[in-house]
């Protein structure tokens, strides 16, 4: 169904793609390459696409809402044109959302993930991972990413969204063709997403809540006013839409990363069980080392960035991941320090775009490692060939196997 | 030692209330600022230097 594979990449400077089998399997030299030489690249392809890859150039670009535009956040084949609901709001609020709509649909979301809100999270988690966990009870090995990583965050957003339970496999479809099929036709995609079955899902919830309101966080957005007036159907379709997208495969990612990395590294995994209080600085090393999301800009006036010319029109690569990479912010930047206390890492990215769950995802990253260590302090990698890594701007590893004890 | 948080930088990343819940507090939409003055208790200077340095957005201040 998708658009043929597109040729190999030849020099990652003039013609980098970030769906590459070698970018998907490896990026970190490709980028400490770019570091080294050239910070700014370009490539030719989705249309033509700029990435900057030290701390300062992605900052910068995160900063400047005048010369960028989120108003589309996915690098694809297709740009945005008339099936796309143009800035500031964008498809799917606020993070498609320019100033000044942005602050007012972030606003009405933020008091949901608070960091008090997200405490009201902490004990479903816990007891969702630990069965989770008692389901692996006898086995020598098993999956690290499908059976474990994978439940935690899209049980948590379903039990947020109040949908129905055992809709857990339609959101991992949704989420995939969203976000890793980006190499398809703009007939496909616009398919998709405007007569597509995701916004029929969404509006078949969205009229059930409508009958029967519930304390849940669609309800909570059907009910919630901006301005003066309820939210139109099309903000709230997009706001479900980012929660789903940005909320599970993203923390799946991290959860999943970080159990790779453990099972991969003995002594950072003996280290870690033997000093649970680690665990702070931990994850927030977790975070920094494999930061899974890369977002993305449209050039909305003409820039120079790096002492390169970008376009109105132009896409925009924004590689948090390689910012956290960079050694002029942090010595020993490849290297995972558990116990690393300086650091600055911008994993859910900066400026006005922060990402909203972020107190929500360090709680599940923090609860599913505790209560794993705390059952399986002793794992490692059972086949390290047969770990695979999605494609497209939210990394992580989708196959992890592991051997438990 | 004081210290502040600059409102207009703060984005709501909580490092500092999670590195130092004893010198900052963080409202319903998760934005920090200094509890009380900002005046860091003795004992608590090293706390107050971490939560700056942790901080994405260069948004803590300190005085010394």
């Amino acid at each position: 169904m998708t658009a043929s594979p597109r040729p190999p990449v030849t020099d990652w400077s003039t013609d980098f793609d970030h769906t590459d089998p070698g970018w998907v399997a490896d990026p970190y030299p490709i980028w400490d390459d770019l570091r080294d030489r050239c910070p700014v690249a370009h490539s030719d392809r989705y249309g033509g696409v700029w990435l900057p890859v030290t701390h300062d150039g992605v900052a910068a670009v995160a900063y400047d809402t005048e010369h960028f535009t989120s108003r589309q956040v996915i690098v694809s084949e297709v740009k945005p044109g008339e099936w796309v609901p143009p800035a500031p709001i964008g498809a799917a609020p606020p993070i498609t959302s320019d100033p000044p709509f942005h602050a007012e649909a972030r606003r009405l979301l933020l008091p949901a993930f608070s960091p008090k809100a997200v405490a009201g999270y902490e004990l479903f988690t816990r007891e969702l991972c630990r069965r989770l966990l008692d389901g692996m009870a006898g086995r020598e090995t098993v999956d690290a990413a499908i059976d474990y990583a994978q439940h935690i965050p899209l049980k948590v957003i379903v039990n947020m969204l109040g949908f129905p339970e055992e809709d857990g496999e339609i959101f991992r479809r949704f989420i995939h063709m969203i976000i890793e099929d980006v190499g398809q036709t703009e007939e496909e995609r616009i398919e998709q997403f405007v007569t597509g079955e995701i916004d029929a899902y969404i509006d078949a919830r969205i009229a059930e809540h409508l009958e029967h309101p519930r304390d849940d966080l669609t309800s909570f957005l059907l009910t919630a006013e901006l301005g003066g007036h309820r939210l139109e159907i099309p903000h709230v379709r997009g706001t479900m839409i980012l929660l789903m997208v940005a909320g599970i495969d993203t923390t799946w990612s991290a959860i999943g990363a970080s159990l790779w990395h453990l099972a991969g590294h003995a002594e950072d995994r003996r280290r870690l069980a033997a000093n649970p209080e680690m665990m702070g600085t931990a994850v927030e090393e977790m975070l920094r080392a494999y930061a899974p999301v890369t977002m993305a800009r449209l050039v909305s006036k003409d820039v120079e960035l790096g002492g390169q010319e970008l376009k109105e029109g132009d896409w925009l690569l924004l590689p948090f991941p390689a910012a956290n990479r960079d050694p002029a912010i942090f010595p020993d930047a490849d290297r995972v320090v558990l116990d690393r206390e300086v650091n600055r890492h911008s994993a859910f990215g900066l400026g006005i775009h922060r990402c909203i769950g972020s107190n929500l995802a360090r709680m599940e990253l923090r609860v599913a490692l505790e209560e794993w260590m705390a059952r399986y302090p002793e794992f490692s990698l059972a086949d390290p060939g047969a770990v695979t890594w999605s494609a497209g701007q939210v990394r992580g590893p989708r196959r992890i196997p592991v051997r438990l004890g | 030692m004081r210290v502040h948080v600059e409102a207009d930088r703060c984005q709501g990343h909580n490092r500092c209330y999670a590195i130092a819940p004893e010198l900052f507090a963080v409202d319903d939409l998760g934005n920090a600022s200094e509890l009380g003055d900002g005046t860091v208790p003795a004992g608590f200077e090293d706390k107050a230097r971490l939560a700056a340095v942790n901080c994405p957005e260069f948004a803590i201040v300190i005085a010394e």
